[in-house]
């Protein structure tokens, strides 16, 4: 029960935060109709029974920067890859699809995959099923590159401090 | 005044791309290599657009919404562009290949 007022307080103050950010004003008239809606925004919430606990970890947040920064370098990288199969005249393209197993092992993780695979240019997860994600590949360096495993692994190794029987 | 010039770097680096992009939606052979030109714009594209602006803004709420912005786009682009290309595969669309059995590392 404690743990539900912590996140009910966290969530309220994230609203009142978004609130501020996006008005830019700090009377008191403003922040008071502020605090007005984000209360009322979170007693739907939990009217609704929408306000959950599996989502990201507060106690995970610290190793996502690292990632996105090394997303961030593989994002630019591929980019510029596929920006050079394009503008060739040639194009060589090598179409691929492959069958990569997500080693996370919560639905957010693999979410986490799934998207990053996506956002990465040159790869798109086409499908995902219990055999594991169905990524479509525009040339074979991008083929290769999801086959390698890497961004599997750091996505793994983001959440190997959950212990098992806590997940959702 | 070096702020100034990396952030008009940055938005004439996501422009080019973004014009590769529609290049590459033009050019590339089929609706699944087309997704891949697109995914250009969604991350590089807006991506140094945005940080380009984000500088211009300096440390202001403007630069907080262009923040917002580009969290939602890195967050909503992928998720859009793969419900596309699932919805295309299983509505039927076979992938062209050029290259037939699908390799896996499991």
């Amino acid at each position: 029960m404690k743990d539900v007022h912590l996140s009910v307080i966290i969530a309220t103050f994230a609203l009142m935060l978004l609130w501020i950010s996006l008005s830019g004003y700090f009377n008191a008239l403003q922040l008071g109709l502020g605090f007005v809606s984000s209360v009322a925004v979170i007693w739907l919430t939990i009217r609704l029974k929408l306000l959950t606990f599996d989502g990201v970890r507060l106690a995970l947040l610290p190793r996502y920067p690292l990632y996105l920064l090394w997303l961030i370098r593989q994002i630019i990288w591929s980019n510029l890859l596929v920006a050079r199969i394009v503008l060739s005249p040639r194009m060589p393209l090598h179409r691929q699809i492959v069958l990569t197993k997500p080693k996370q092992h919560s639905d957010m993780a693999t979410t986490i995959y799934a998207n990053s695979i996506t956002l990465t240019p040159g790869t798109v997860t086409v499908d995902s099923s219990e055999d594991g994600l169905l990524v479509h590949s525009l040339a074979k360096v991008f083929a290769d590159g999801v086959l390698a495993n890497e961004m599997n692994n750091r996505i793994a190794g983001l959440e190997t401090n959950i212990p098992k029987d806590e997940q959702a | 005044m070096i702020v100034d010039a990396l952030s008009w770097i940055l938005l004439i680096s996501g422009s080019a791309f973004c014009i590769i992009s529609a290049i590459g939606v033009l050019r590339l052979p089929d609706y699944f290599s087309r997704i891949h030109a697109a995914g250009i714009l969604d991350s590089v594209g807006t991506g140094a657009l945005i940080l380009g602006l984000m500088l211009q803004g300096g440390f202001t709420l403007v630069t907080v919404k262009l923040f917002m912005i580009l969290a939602i786009i890195v967050i909503t682009g992928p998720t859009a562009t793969h419900a596309l290309a699932r919805a295309a595969l299983h509505g039927g669309l076979t992938p062209e290949l050029d290259e037939e059995e699908a390799p896996s590392n499991s």
